[in-house]
């Protein structure tokens, strides 16, 4: 009798470059040691094995690249994050993956897109950012919001300051709480949607962030702005054991998570009762 | 399908038989009176005739405790998978366990195929035995429309006083039984003694289910907001029992262990329960099913409705060790009955 493939063989990647954004996270760039690329889409996640520690689910923070190099960044907030915040370049790690349904970047073609991040939500938007603006000539007007805590805790930093000095993208940065040196927009992230008009039905809305964001959110680009509930992808947080479809942690209602998400549109999950608080 | 006679004082030669080329599991007799599947060291500690197992026979294709893979740590770390499977023939399932197992078959082999399942389960033969009654108060096979069986077994036994009539599921059934059991074929008057047995067996057992089980995803779907979640909850411990005796959840936990010497370690599945308060935790401590009554309502929904959108069979086959084994008393009967009567389907 043939044995089967086991499902839970990663493969190995070692870490390139490391280094970190905040106090609490830390970029790494990684490439599979069989050279293969990791052949992802914005929006996918992978699980990264530390052995004798354990596994966890992360998303993927770049556009998917030619040399098949792809990037992580990751908040030190359990037992295997913490972990990897402690390895250093030529390290190596256990990968699994990609897993889920990223975001459908051919369908926003054509369109205005409009970027929510809040927080480490960032951290998988940052693909579809990325390759949009990889691709921007195909895309209409792109905006993109942006809100943290606090000063101290905003990522990619080098990225937004970029983002900001283009002029083919409309960049909104906020944060719940100044510091002494902050001269920016204070306050949480759906203060800032009274700065932006949108044609809603040629845009397409992409929010990510912490769970409790959504909902407040969805009030801005739904009810005050318009959007259709089918032209508004998110990207939901769930404990995604195995990745493929069989542990059960990631169910949602009668959903999977891991196979059916982590990319939704509001349409399909609106009528979850277990979707969004 | 062809119909074989098997004596009873032939069982016992039959099962060696078998014991000589493969391992062979069955019910046997625990201390407490209560039966569990186990290892057969001795063909005479195999009960045919028993009111249902603790654990339903999913311990042998999806295991308590199993190991994925098997690492070494160190300069140059490797990792290996494992999948572990040995030929076994479980003998004497009944019905509602062989659906269950349907169901599991499904679950493992959709989409992503599980090989650590598969493989135990392919390499698995399947003897299932006939219920002449009831397990006793709990079980509702017949509501749940799982007192019976007809595909899912490699063989299918059904007693007839002195003797079995052994159905063959499979060829590798008939090859199993051809090598090793003591057989002949059955006459016109067996086949009038199955006919009388099974209809026999009918009126024994009782409709618990005030609606047909084809009905439940119905009542399901109309019970969301039920009151009946918070009752329930409140009585509820959350120990999640029912999760580990229920012959169709596969939920599990993946953890890692790392042997004395720190240099190696293995990757382990185990059991997990939806009931549990963790079961739905990110690690950044938001618990997406914090609740304990969204937790029971899940389960619920789990048996009677998203597995069978899912995979086309009902989560619950009827077997009763849920109620069995709670504490508290919660009857999967009593929930279902009461949400029909809730909702007013």
């Amino acid at each position: 009798m043939t044995q089967g493939i086991s499902l839970f063989q990663p493969r190995w990647a070692e870490i390139v470059r490391t280094e970190p954004m905040t106090e609490k996270e830390r970029f790494f760039q990684l490439h599979l040691k069989d050279g293969s690329s990791l052949g992802h889409t914005p929006g996918q996640f992978v699980e990264v094995s530390l052995f004798g520690i354990g596994e966890a689910p992360i998303s993927i923070s770049s556009a998917p690249a030619r040399n098949g190099d792809f990037e992580l960044c990751v908040r030190a907030m359990g037992d295997v994050t913490n972990a990897l915040h402690r390895l250093s370049p030529g390290a190596l790690v256990g990968i699994r993956g990609p897993f889920g349904h990223g975001f459908p970047v051919d369908q926003m073609r054509g369109k205005d897109v409009l970027f929510t991040a809040g927080g480490l939500g960032l951290v998988p938007l940052r693909s579809l950012i990325n390759t949009v603006l990889a691709q921007r000539q195909d895309f209409g007007r792109v905006l993109i919001l942006y809100g943290c805590k606090n000063p101290s805790e905003i990522l990619f930093r080098d990225e937004l300051a970029q983002w900001e000095k283009r002029d083919d993208v409309e960049f909104h940065l906020t944060v719940d709480r100044g510091d002494a040196t902050w001269t920016g927009n204070v306050g949480v992230i759906t203060r800032l949607f009274p700065q932006i008009t949108v044609e809603p039905h040629k845009t397409v809305a992409v929010i990510v962030g912490p769970p409790i964001m959504y909902k407040f959110v969805l009030i801005e680009v739904v009810a005050n702005k318009g959007i259709p509930e089918d032209q508004i992808y998110l990207s939901l947080e769930r404990r995604m054991k195995c990745g493929v479809g069989k542990c059960g942690h990631c169910q949602m209602n009668h959903v999977y998570v891991c196979q059916s998400g982590p990319v939704f549109t509001y349409d399909q999950i609106k009528h979850l009762a277990e979707a969004i608080e | 399908m062809s119909l074989k006679i098997l004596d009873k004082k032939d069982v016992g030669a039959f099962v060696s038989g078998l014991m000589t080329e493969l391992e062979v599991v069955g019910a046997q007799r625990k201390d407490g009176g209560k039966y569990a599947f186990g290892v057969l060291a001795d063909p005479a500690d195999l009960q045919l005739s028993y009111p249902t197992t603790i654990l339903p026979p999913k311990k042998y294709f999806l295991p308590a405790e199993e190991t994925l893979l098997r690492f070494q740590l160190g300069e140059n770390p490797t990792v290996q998978p494992v999948i572990e499977a040995k030929p076994r023939v479980i003998f004497g399932v009944h019905a509602c366990d062989i659906h269950a197992t349907w169901l599991l078959d499904v679950a493992f082999a959709k989409d992503n195929a599980d090989a650590n399942y598969l493989e135990k389960r392919n390499r698995a033969l399947i003897v299932g035995v006939d219920c002449p009654t009831p397990c006793d108060e709990h079980s509702f096979c017949k509501s749940m429309g799982t007192l019976t069986v007809d595909s899912g077994y490699d063989l299918f036994l059904t007693d007839l006083g002195e003797a079995y009539a052994v159905e063959v599921g499979t060829p590798a059934g008939e090859a199993m039984l051809n090598k090793h059991a003591h057989t002949r074929p059955a006459t016109e008057r067996d086949l009038a003694r199955l006919n009388t047995v099974n209809a026999a067996r009918w009126p024994k057992f009782t409709f618990a289910l005030e609606m047909s089980h084809q009905d439940i995803p119905n009542v399901m779907g109309a019970s969301y907001k039920s009151p009946l979640w918070e009752e329930l909850a409140e009585r509820c411990l959350g120990c999640g029992r029912c999760n580990l005796v229920c012959p169709t959840c596969y939920c599990f936990n993946v953890f890692d262990e790392v042997q004395f010497n720190l240099q190696e370690g293995t990757r382990l599945r185990e059991w997990d329960g939806c009931l549990l308060t963790d079961f739905a935790k990110v690690a950044s401590g938001e618990n997406f099913r914090k609740n304990r009554a969204a937790r029971l309502r899940h389960r619920f929904y789990r048996k009677g409705k998203y597995l069978e959108e899912m995979y086309g069979h009902l989560g619950c086959v009827g077997c009763g060790r849920c109620v069995r084994s709670c504490l508290v008393d919660i009857d999967p009967v009593d929930v279902f009955n009461r949400l029909k009567h809730l909702c007013n389907l």
